[in-house]
């Protein structure tokens, strides 16, 4: 096959890569600019966006001596992926960026292009495992659950999936590593790249009040009452706990988290940690990996990233999806995306609305 | 990937010519600094003079006036930055520097770098939508106050699109005020008649890799009695303009290749805008909306064309996985092609320059290699423009 190998310029998408190219396959390099004004030099933990990661991933490319190009994909990483993460937080959601480039990025533009330029595939250092069955191809977790990345593919329809490759899923990180140091590739000891890959120093509140400038408001508990002041809600997560800062301790002296956040009256409301737990999440929106699921099924259901898989039962109901925990989830916020799991299989994903075990505590935003 | 490449960017490099190269690998067997006193040294000042007068011979020029640089770009620099101290240090009203909107980086960059933190006023002529600088505009510029005018670039020929530009107007308009004049002349010495003395130029900028010499040789003819402030101090080898141990095998393959342009020069030339003319005429033929750029006046080795819907990014690698090689002719920030600012000056959008390729023939390239370019291009653009659309969906 002709693939295309997304190349960060990290350990992953380079063996990657080079197991694409072992595989027989004719595998081209790209390396894709998320800036057109990228920045000389790698600072702090991120791992793919300057200058030198992109010469880091063309020197593996040169190693594997396959073609390498770069794509300028600035313009709609900016719009699809960082302008909506602003908007989102403006709106007192918690958005996922990660997932929104492998959605409308690497696995919608890129893929996009890719096929069109007569590619029949993109392959990228993600650790998950695409299986296929009958049914088509399947989803599934990474043997390393420590690395597992399944969480943030799972906005991947089937059309998207039947065109993807993920070499690394059923390698362990470790061993990753040692096969890249073998390959006498230099990004072998690279560190990993962790935090938002657009936010440079890692400081995340920064960047938006950056970009939406301060918007003062008010905390308060769930009585209502006036706690505190803020300079902007987008700074703040449901289910957050440190930096709060408020002004007045809680009467029972217990800590207070983030509950609610209400952009329009920007006020963000706290509470004790018992209110942050729900029993029932709605979802909007469900995409499925591979074929749709019955009506009701049982599953697992994971709220974040490296979150843990909750048991539940889930009910789909055309663009709703509810999920019934058998056990509570803690400080699950709006935007956040649900990814539902059949034991190690992604069944689909679906974005999660206000949680209505909580809903019933809040307050109401007119009578604020 | 085919075995055999068409190599088809000759205006990126071009292969050296086999006398460079044996005039090179002779050079780099001897010892001697041709600065040392001794016999060794005066070996080696023989050899980097001999080269000194082949070169200022074949360029119109002479001995004294050849000042021997690592390239094109340094030239540039110490063109642009030692006239304007220069300049500027004789009468300090001297703070602007006309130069051509399309001139290449290696120019403008040190402008704008004297603009942002040396005091001067960089000015960007306009050029015609064929890319040629217009004369009114320089006529007007000059004008408007000749006294506070340090210098004057203009390149003899463009690298992206080939425009020839008319060097003897600029040189006459600014001689009227005394204002001294710069040419890059990089890409011309190889196809056109280029004589420094006949020119009137004050400066001009000549590389070796472009004509079949060593990358890293090249020189800046200067007018003997023009003053230029030094970039590189040190040894003060070459009239104390420019520091540095003279490079021996480098000056004799540079004078070798410039050498050889001279006397092959008529007949390339017409090798050149033969091949090049055949395979745009099938171009144009078998592709449907493109648009030959700078037609009007250009260097008979380069064809830049501009194909509707397309990504030039997308071609390039279209083309190079059919073994094809050419280029989108405009420089790239870590790899993310840039708009061309040479296109846009001409009035081109930003979609019309992204979707442009440069073919540059040089002295090896053949009937095959263009007709590898006129089979490679018809699906590749096909291809492209599938792409550009699937690209441009919400």
């Amino acid at each position: 096959m002709r693939v295309l190998a997304a190349m960060s310029g990290g350990v992953d998408s380079a063996v990657a890569a080079a197991r694409a190219v072992d595989a027989g396959h004719r595998v081209t390099g790209v390396h894709l600019a998320l800036s057109r004004t990228p920045a000389a030099m790698r600072s702090g933990s991120r791992g793919c966006c300057s200058r030198e990661d992109a010469d880091d991933a063309r020197r593996v490319a040169d190693l594997l001596d396959i073609p390498f190009y770069v794509w300028d994909v600035s313009e709609r990483f900016q719009s699809d992926v960082v302008d909506d993460f602003v908007a989102e937080y403006a709106a007192g959601r918690t958005p996922n960026p990660c997932i929104r480039c492998n959605e409308r990025i690497k696995f919608a533009a890129v893929l996009d292009r890719a096929l069109a330029l007569g590619f029949d595939a993109v392959v990228t250092g993600h650790y998950a495992r695409r299986l296929d069955t009958t049914a088509g191809p399947e989803l599934h977790r990474a043997v390393d659950s420590a690395k597992d990345q399944s969480y943030v593919l799972a906005v991947l329809r089937p059309e998207q999936l039947a065109h993807a490759m993920f070499p690394l899923g059923g390698t362990p990180k470790s061993e990753v590593r040692a096969e890249a140091a073998q390959r006498g590739l230099a990004v072998a000891a690279k560190p990993d790249s962790h935090d938002i890959c657009f936010v440079a120093d890692g400081d995340t509140r920064g960047f938006l009040r950056r970009a939406l400038g301060d918007r003062p408001g008010r905390f308060v508990d769930e009585s209502g009452a006036t706690v505190g002041t803020h300079d902007g809600s987008y700074g703040f997560t449901v289910g957050q706990r440190r930096g709060l800062r408020l002004g007045t301790p809680a009467a029972d002296g217990e800590a207070r988290y983030v509950l609610d956040i209400e952009p329009v009256s920007r006020t963000v409301t706290v509470g004790r940690r018992e209110s942050l737990a729900s029993r029932v999440v709605d979802a909007d929106a469900p995409v499925w990996c591979t074929a749709e699921p019955p009506p009701t099924f049982p599953a697992h259901v994971q709220l974040r990233a490296h979150g843990e898989p909750l048991p539940a039962s889930v009910a789909v109901d055309g663009q709703r999806l509810t999920a019934r925990l058998e056990r509570p989830a803690y400080g699950v916020a709006a935007g956040q995306t649900l990814v539902v799991y059949e034991r190690t299989r992604v069944v689909g994903s679906a974005t999660v609305v206000v949680p209505a075990g909580r809903a019933a505590a809040t307050v109401p935003p007119s009578s604020r | 990937m085919p075995a055999t490449a068409h190599y088809l960017d000759h205006a990126a490099t071009t292969p050296m010519l086999p006398e460079a190269v044996a005039a090179v690998t002779a050079a780099l067997a001897e010892t001697g600094n041709p600065s040392s006193l001794h016999a060794s040294g005066r070996r080696a000042r023989r050899q980097v003079e001999e080269s000194r007068e082949q070169t200022a011979a074949c360029l119109g020029a002479r001995p004294a006036e050849v000042v021997l640089t690592s390239g094109g770009t340094e030239a540039d620099n110490l063109a642009v930055k030692g006239l304007y101290w220069s300049r500027q240090g004789s009468d300090p009203r001297r703070r602007r520097i006309l130069v051509s909107a399309v001139e290449h980086h290696a120019v403008l960059d040190p402008a704008a770098w004297l603009q942002a933190h040396d005091g001067a006023q960089v000015e960007l002529l306009p050029v015609d939508s064929d890319g040629r600088l217009r004369v009114d505009a320089l006529a007007d510029a000059i004008a408007r106050d000749p006294h506070d005018v340090a210098l004057v670039s203009c390149m003899w020929a463009n690298n992206e699109v080939g425009a020839l530009q008319p060097v003897a107007d600029v040189v006459a308009l600014a001689h009227e005020h005394g204002i001294p004049v710069h040419s890059d002349a990089v890409q011309a010495v190889n196809t056109v008649p280029v004589d420094f003395g006949a020119s009137g130029l004050d400066a001009m900028t000549v590389t070796g890799h472009k004509i079949g010499g060593p990358v890293g040789s090249g020189a800046l003819l200067v007018r003997r009695e023009l003053p230029l402030v030094p970039l590189l101090h040190g040894g003060g080898q070459e009239r104390d303009l420019r520091s540095g141990t003279l490079d021996v095998a480098s000056v004799r393959g540079l004078a070798v290749a410039i050498a050889c342009a001279g006397e092959h020069r008529a007949a390339l030339s017409e090798h050149l805008r033969s091949l090049r003319d055949d395979m745009e005429a099938r171009v144009v033929d078998s592709v449907a909306d493109v648009r030959v750029n700078a037609r009007l006046d250009r260097l008979p080795g380069t064809s830049h064309l501009t194909f509707a819907g397309c990504d030039g990014d997308a071609l390039l690698m279209l083309l190079d996985a059919r073994g094809v090689e050419c280029s989108t002719g405009s420089a790239c920030s870590a790899g993310v092609p840039q708009p061309s600012h040479v296109l846009l000056a001409m009035g081109r959008d930003e979609r019309a320059a992204a979707g442009s390729l440069r073919v540059s023939l040089g002295r090896t390239s053949t009937a095959a290699d263009t007709d590898a370019f006129v089979a490679a291009i018809v699906p590749a653009v096909e291809r492209a423009r599938a792409a550009g659309l699937a690209a441009a969906r919400p």
